[in-house]
């Protein structure tokens, strides 16, 4: 399952990274080196073995649907790049 | 006496503070100095707080003068720059955070506060935790304070290195796959992850979510034991924090560990494991027996295959995870023509090398087609290292085990080299894949004078096993003690 350097261009694009051309031939080789690695997990057979996501047991954690103070506008704009009248400006995007 | 503060447990230092020998500022300030003078040797502060510490300090007085002192009042910490601290800069060791003051703090850090700590300043990691060595922080990498020509480990290494050379009193860090045990380790100190869910994650900066885990580095095991019960137990703004009660964590220190049952996995002294490690931790588990304990060898058949899957989970949960730095909300933002080069651009030059390597990989682990070979069967090779632990703790308390295959490796030996650098973690990641608590202990010095660790893995919840084991050996054995050539 080697990667080709067409698929790392679409991966990248995928992630939403632009990738300087020196770093498509490393990121190309580096990745193909760990996915050579991690292919170990094909010797082992997990059939009927139930996937672990999540190992205390805690589900559907429900609370009450009570009013609660949060973070006010002003704090949670406070870190942005570019606000204008209490709302995050991006470029234009239509 | 200004001069030994800075060499004191948290215990000691309490008990000076509370008997009125030396107050909370001086002793802040006394820290303050020391960093001012000799952090410039390690680099182990992204940011120190002076005038926060400051005033902490006056708090912390004036509840000693109250008559209303916890365990940590008046105490000088540092936390990992992963965990945010309201008006503090926190910059996970990346460039896309260098200027994040954020509005509001974890809840461990509200936990400290509300306990009258003092905060120091934020301590160097590898970014987003991502690393063993620091050496991934966009802020330079730390220096291991036995010899600077030596990484510290990480990825929680400014917290190790600030420790093992006093420059705070104890610190708080994060482990994924050993990112506070390998540290602890390869800087001498002690370092506890405690099990997933026992410690909110609220406020702490995501980077692989079913495997992140908030624990002390301190300087002694008792020392642990205080911090961790400071910052145990459930909290509704965590939902993945376990609705269990935290038991008291020094009750059984002290206790005599004879005929404790402590297992000792064949899988983790094999090849690769260098001669020096394998010998220190080989006297350790005699020291272990000649306190008591018996030894028993068991199996974790599985642990061949953990880097691997750990290498699936982790990044398919940081590309997720590390989505949200988009140049929108907060971060740097870079120019672009359109919305999407805004985004490209952006984290191109916010990231570097390793988590964009991580988020490739995450990336492509999830994409389409690829989701059954890659994420689903790293998933159920969890399942089986799992009961691989079950199976163990059926037969004893405790594991013991070497915590890092190497003592600490030089700066730059493994940076171009990101298969190997994954490998220095291969003791520690089964740890955070099965959930359970480990911890690392001083075990011994290689023949250059570099620490090694033992590590104690326990069942989900078994901290005070892992901290009354710890702390019969700390006793018996004095590489505690030693301080490193700083």
């Amino acid at each position: 399952m080697a990667l080709t350097r067409d698929e790392v261009l679409h991966v990248a694009n995928l992630a939403r990274l632009s990738l300087a051309p020196e770093e498509i031939e490393l990121f190309t080789r580096q990745l193909n080196d760990i996915l050579a690695y991690v292919s170990k997990l094909q010797e082992l057979d997990t059939a009927g073995v139930e996937p672990l996501a999540h190992v205390i047991p805690v589900f559907n954690v429900f609370r009450e649907d009570a009013v609660r103070e949060g973070l006010d506008r002003d704090a949670a704009l406070s870190n942005a790049p570019a606000r204008e009248e209490g709302a995050f400006v991006v470029p234009r995007i239509i | 006496m200004r001069e030994g503060f800075h060499s004191l447990s948290i215990s000691r230092l309490a008990a000076r503070l509370a008997r009125g020998e030396v107050s909370a500022v001086e002793v802040t300030e006394a820290m303050l100095t020391r960093i001012k003078e000799r952090d410039g040797e390690l680099n182990t502060y992204i940011t120190v707080d002076e005038a926060g510490a400051r005033a902490m300090a006056q708090e912390a007085e004036a509840m000693l003068a109250r008559g209303e002192a916890t365990p940590l009042t008046g105490i000088p910490l540092a936390l990992k720059d992963v965990m945010v601290t309201r008006g503090l800069r926190t910059t996970c060791g990346s460039r896309i955070l260098a200027n994040f003051i954020p509005p509001y703090d974890a809840a461990v850090c509200a936990r400290l506060r509300q306990a009258g700590a003092v905060f120091l300043g934020k301590v160097n990691m590898d970014e987003f935790a991502m690393g063993s060595s620091t050496e991934n922080s966009a802020f330079g990498p730390s220096r291991n304070p036995w010899n600077r020509d030596y990484i510290p480990g990480g990825s929680s290494g400014g917290s190790a290195a600030a420790v093992a050379a006093d420059l705070c009193i104890a610190s708080l860090g994060s482990d994924t796959g050993g990112s506070i045990r390998q540290p602890a380790s390869l800087c001498g100190v002690v370092g506890l992850k405690p099990t997933y869910g026992r410690v909110s994650r609220y406020g702490l900066v995501a980077y692989a979510s079913s495997l992140d885990q908030i624990g002390p580095l301190t300087k002694e095991v008792r020392d642990a034991a205080i911090l961790l019960q400071a910052i145990a137990g459930h909290d509704p703004k965590d939902s993945t924090s376990a609705p269990v009660p935290a038991p008291d964590y020094q009750e059984r220190l002290g206790r005599e560990i004879k005929g404790m049952k402590i297992g000792v996995p064949r899988e983790f002294f094999g090849a690769g494991l260098d001669p020096e490690v394998a010998a220190a931790v080989k006297e350790a588990l005699q020291t272990l027996t000649g306190l008591g304990a018996e030894l028993i060898e068991v199996s974790l058949p599985h642990t061949e295959y953990a880097v691997a899957t750990y290498y699936v989970l982790a990044v398919a949960e940081a590309s997720s995870n590390l989505a949200r730095y988009d140049g929108v909300k907060y971060g740097l933002r870079a120019d672009g023509k359109n919305l999407l080069e805004v985004y490209a651009q952006t984290r191109a030059q916010g990231f570097g090398a390793e988590v964009r390597r991580r988020i490739m990989l995450g990336t492509y682990a999830l994409s389409a087609g690829y989701y059954e070979a890659y994420y689903k069967k790293a998933s159920q090779v969890r399942a089986l290292i799992r009961r691989d632990f079950e199976a163990a703790f059926r037969q004893c308390r405790v594991l013991a085990t070497p915590v890092a295959p190497t003592p600490a490796f030089r700066l730059g030996e493994k940076v171009d080299d990101p298969l190997t650098m994954y490998l220095s973690d291969i003791f520690t990641i089964s740890a955070n894949l099965g959930g359970i608590p480990g911890i690392s202990v001083p075990c011994g010095f290689s023949s250059r004078g570099l620490p090694i660790g033992l590590q104690l893995m326990g069942p989900v919840f078994g901290e005070a096993d892992l901290l009354q084991a710890a702390y019969a050996f700390e006793q018996a054995t004095d590489f505690h003690r030693r301080k490193p050539p700083f």
